[in-house]
């Protein structure tokens, strides 16, 4: 069972919410303190991707994010009701103006860079990003 | 923390001064501002980041389309960004390579193209 859990209702303002409560909870469970900005802005990335995603479906479903404190990660997993959104991979290098256009690209390059430990998966009912940090116990 | 915003004018260039945050709720304020500024004909600009707390990838992408529209006009745009957080975001997605970024104000108004 997750440690916190969090539903939005599919709007910009509300991603703020997502980033400071996702590194409250992550402090908490023993996330080093200088990885806790790139944790937020990951978990920022993951929201504004799914906000997007409902609203280009016109999901008026809440977006979900679970916070799992483990013995030593801790783990986001971010959820959207958007069907089949796997993102493309390109080949080779992307030429970073044009990815630059597509911020659902931009954003996941920016998960890439920053996360060690992600991935994203999607079926008929909806996809979701998983990302996790180590974490000592307090 | 909101997002603030404010402008001047220094010789031909015009500064946008970026504080707070943003992000994707924050982000359409600053694209508009940019597209303000292109449409009443400053088109050399220098967005000064040095109040940014926090930026995304919708930031970027106003930045980058910021840009664009800057260089349809023969314009220019540079970022002024000593923050080594924020500066990692741009370092990741590569887009070190497609704005000039200065330690500061007068070194951006200063750079020509």
């Amino acid at each position: 069972m997750a440690t916190v859990e969090l539903r939005f209702s599919a709007s910009p303002e509300h991603v703020r919410t997502a980033r400071l409560v996702a590194a409250a909870v992550a402090r908490r469970a023993g996330v080093d303190e200088s990885v806790l900005d790139e944790l937020r802005l990951a978990v920022g990335e993951a929201c504004t991707r799914a906000v997007g995603l409902h609203a280009l479906h016109g999901l008026k479903s809440p977006v979900r994010v679970k916070l799992t404190e483990g013995e030593k990660s801790f783990s986001i997993e971010v959820g959207d009701d958007a069907p089949g959104s796997v993102p493309q991979q390109r080949e080779g290098d992307a030429d970073a103006e044009a990815v630059a256009e597509e911020t659902d690209e931009l954003g996941l390059a920016v998960i890439s860079g920053l996360v060690d430990d992600f991935d994203v998966a999607s079926d008929a009912d909806g996809g979701r990003i998983r990302m996790s940090w180590p974490a000592t116990a307090v | 923390m909101d997002l603030s915003l404010s402008t001047r004018t220094v010789g031909d260039r015009t500064v946008v001064e970026v504080g707070g945050e943003i992000d994707v709720y924050t982000a359409p304020k600053l694209r508009e501002q940019l597209v303000e500024l292109v449409n009443e004909g400053n088109h050399h600009l220098v967005v000064d980041m040095e109040s940014v707390d926090f930026l995304d990838s919708t930031g970027l992408g106003v930045l980058v389309g910021g840009l664009k529209r800057v260089r349809a006009q023969e314009g220019s745009l540079r970022l002024v960004c000593n923050q080594e957080r924020i500066l990692k975001i741009f370092r990741i997605t590569g887009l070190t390579k497609v704005f000039p970024i200065h330690e500061s104000v007068d070194e951006a108004v200063a750079a020509s193209d």
